[in-house]
């Protein structure tokens, strides 16, 4: 063992580990989890997975007993989310694991590290059908950056080694590791390597100074540059070289979805966010640039609305990605660095000059003047977007913001101006309900002294809901912030737009009294239905020093503005009746 | 689309097959062939995967490749000069008397008659995928009862060093 690992575990009161000692499989998973640093684990034990949660018993780390493998995984994925550190869970074999794959698909499209322990049943039981038998390494192999069946004691502490370091190297993503049950129980002299060495996996890529060179000079020539900055800035912990690069250049940041928070939305040079339910300016930027600079950002088909010969039709693309098979996916670019965006703008900093852009600048401040994010306020009712904005101006965009998926997710990117990485936590890429609270709870765990609310709706919020004992439990102080219209406001929406108000299976109207089922679990519950009655009952629940939940009743009828419809182009904006 | 012809070198581990195949199926790729084997080094397998695209789609298709944690390296042969050889079992009706005549049209592709049964005998042949299509055309006049393929096995051309091909 190194001396750092020594002293380190001397800071942290981790207990010594003993190098050559006889130990289990179980045993020696833990001591790898510990000389990764691992603190907490979320999971659900069960009959594969017992002699892990027997070695757990009175050990150093701090498990998190959810009450649903799927809201397991969301905290370990909000955990990882909230800090950059890889997120941890265990699960048994059969529907434990298979409870973990929309949490593995979630982590994976959003770039999430995540080492994923699995239990199975024992070698000599494989391939017999056996009770609870999933063959998880095969259900995830699309879903997962890599994964690993154990069939070794010997080969285990290597195998951790390897998921940690691939999980958080490179493209950072989900990593499985499945443990039968004689593994677990075998018994072997404890070892873990210093080093990882996987041949073939390039697991950072520092572009070289040519290409470097050839970007600085694509960009420097532009008069309408814009930066669309994506999920990898957070990731490669960029955003101050991406503040840096952006004043020094004076090419204004439109920040994706998944890169809210990673340039500040209370900047100068700050264009929000563009797409289907981006705004007007992030729009017409792409439509007018002539330089698109793609950072960390995959060119998702929310913000090119699938319509890729007419995305940003007038400009020269530039894509900085460490994942080399996303340059040119999904967009043709003119120029591309194959590298980890902080060390590319970190070495084009200083070859970097100003470009000519403030002609450029203040059409787009013009723009942002007419066509800012707006909704009609309408007297006694509460509007969801003010419940938005309630939260924004209650915390000064200070607390760290955890999202389903729908109206209220579109909501929250809009109206609450991310100014920190990492302070906006959501499932991007698959789009997952059910997501947000558990998240939430993993981003408290990990920043205790923070203020976090989870912007959940009520259909979203009724598929992990059952999370609430946690929050009880451990006593974490969550603010659940329901946005109640008593549907499916997403689907509402596209089946008014779409398919002539033919409302099919969106009605919530016979959920629980959110108020009473916070309650049941021991959360203190509030309710608001008006601005001034919002208002008074979020003040409650932030003084509240424990877990609350509110439920905002809002207009069922209201609508996510601007929008670009599927199958047209960003050119095709609709603003809303207001 | 053009043709193809990737050549993967990956660690010789249960799975990997099945990570190769997932992908291509994943991404939307069609595997035309797929064989697999042993390589000069031991616990390496090459993939040698014969697939249609036009140049992006089959650039993008290597990279992915690449992503996974169990390749090693990718190489489109079909950029350089390559060999490529397949073999076929083609079992042709036939009696034992029409032996001579059968013979006399296997010899010039170098193929042989490797076994001989009351009504039909069956034809081994390699090379490359037009060679055996041309037997094929003239064995099926006779009437070919069964037909198997290993699809190609290939490698660059020794002009070429192994370096300068273009790998991802």
């Amino acid at each position: 063992m190194s001396v750092e690992m020594a002293e380190l575990q001397k800071k942290n009161g981790i207990p010594p580990i003993q190098f050559g000692e006889e130990v289990s499989g179980a045993e020696t998973l833990l001591r790898c989890l510990i000389l990764e640093q691992v603190e907490y684990i979320f999971g659900y034990p069960g009959g594969a997975v017992l002699p892990i949660y027997d070695s757990l018993y009175g050990s150093y780390f701090k498990h998190i007993l959810t009450r649903h493998e799927q809201g397991a995984i969301h905290a370990a994925d909000g955990y990882a989310r909230a800090t950059g550190k890889p997120g941890v869970c265990i699960a048994t074999s059969g529907p434990g694991a298979t409870n973990l794959v929309t949490g593995i698909a979630t982590a994976q499209m959003d770039s999430v590290p995540l080492v994923c322990i699995t239990g199975n049943v024992a070698q000599s039981l494989i391939g017999t059908d056996a009770f609870q038998e999933a063959n998880i390494t095969g259900i995830t192999i699309p879903i997962t950056k890599h994964s690993y069946f154990v069939r070794d004691i010997r080969d285990l502490p290597r195998i951790v080694k390897e998921a940690f370091h691939i999980a958080t190297t490179g493209r950072p993503g989900p990593v499985l590791i499945d443990i039968p049950k004689d593994v677990a129980n075998a018994k072997a002299p404890f070892t873990y390597p210093d080093k990882v060495e996987i041949r073939g996996y390039r697991a950072s890529l520092v572009p070289s100074d040519e290409e470097v060179q050839g970007f600085v000079k694509a960009v420097s020539e532009a008069k309408r540059p814009v930066i669309l900055a994506g999920g990898g800035i957070i990731a490669a912990q960029a955003e101050k070289e991406l503040r840096d690069f952006a004043e020094k250049t004076r090419i204004p940041v439109i920040n994706t979805f998944m890169g809210l928070g990673g340039f500040s939305g209370t900047h100068e040079l700050s264009l929000a966010m563009p797409g289907m339910h981006g705004n007007y300016t992030a729009n017409q930027a792409l439509l007018n640039a002539d330089c698109v600079i793609g950072l960390g950002a995959r060119f998702d088909d929310r913000i090119t609305m699938g319509r890729t010969k007419e995305f940003a039709p007038k400009a020269r693309i530039v894509h900085v990605d460490i994942d080399p098979a996303e340059l040119g996916k999904n967009v043709e670019t003119a120029v591309t660095v194959a590298g980890d965006v902080k060390s590319t703008l970190a070495k084009a900093i200083p070859l970097a000059k100003a470009c000519d852009s403030e002609a450029w600048i203040s059409q787009l401040k013009e723009w942002q003047e007419q066509y800012p994010y707006k909704y009609k306020k309408d007297g006694d009712v509460l509007k969801p977007q003010a419940v938005i904005e309630l939260l924004y101006n209650s915390t000064d965009g200070e607390a760290i913001v955890t999202t389903d998926v729908g109206q209220h997710q579109m909501w929250t990117a809009q109206y609450y101006k991310f100014k920190h990485p990492r302070s906006f936590i959501s499932s991007g890429g698959l789009g997952t309900m059910g997501f947000g609270f558990p998240a939430a709870i993993g981003a408290q765990i990990a920043h205790p002294d923070r203020t976090v609310i989870s912007v959940v709706g009520d259909g979203g919020f009724q598929m992990t809901n059952q999370e609430l004992a946690i929050v009880s439990q451990y006593n974490i102080p969550v603010k659940v912030a329901i946005v109640n219209n008593q549907c499916l406001g997403m689907v509402r929406q596209w089946q008014e737009l779409f398919y002539d108000n033919r409302y099919s299976q969106i009605d919530l109207t016979c959920s629980p009294d959110f108020v009473k089922l916070a309650e049941a679990y021991g959360v203190k519950g509030l309710r608001a239905s008006t601005p001034e009655e919002a208002e008074a009952v979020w003040a409650e629940a932030l003084a509240h020093d424990g877990p609350v939940v509110v439920d905002f009743r809002v207009a069922q009828e209201e609508n996510v503005y601007p929008m670009v419809a599927s199958g047209n182009t960003l050119d095709q904006m609709e603003l809303g009746d207001d | 689309m053009q043709q193809h012809t990737i050549s993967v070198l990956v660690n010789d581990q249960p799975g990997v097959l099945t990570r190769v195949a997932t992908l291509f199926g994943q991404r939307g790729f069609n595997i035309d062939s797929i064989t697999v084997g042993g390589t000069e080094e031991q616990g390496l397998s090459r993939m040698i995967i014969s697939t249609g695209g036009d140049d992006r789609q089959i650039n993008q298709l290597m990279k992915q490749l690449h992503k996974l944690i169990d390749v090693i390296s990718v190489t489109n042969l079909s950029e350089n000069p390559f060999v490529s050889r397949e073999l076929a079992l083609i079992k042709v009706t036939a009696s034992p008397s029409q032996l001579a005549e059968l013979n006399g049209i296997v010899e010039p592709f170098r193929a042989a008659i490797v076994d001989v049964g009351p009504s039909s005998l069956i034809v081994q042949v390699t090379g490359d995928t037009e060679k055996i299509d041309a037997l094929l055309v003239l064995l099926q006049s006779y009437g070919v009862i069964e037909l198997t393929r290993t699809g190609a096995v290939a490698m660059a051309r020794s002009i070429v060093p192994a370096t300068a091909a273009a790998t991802v």
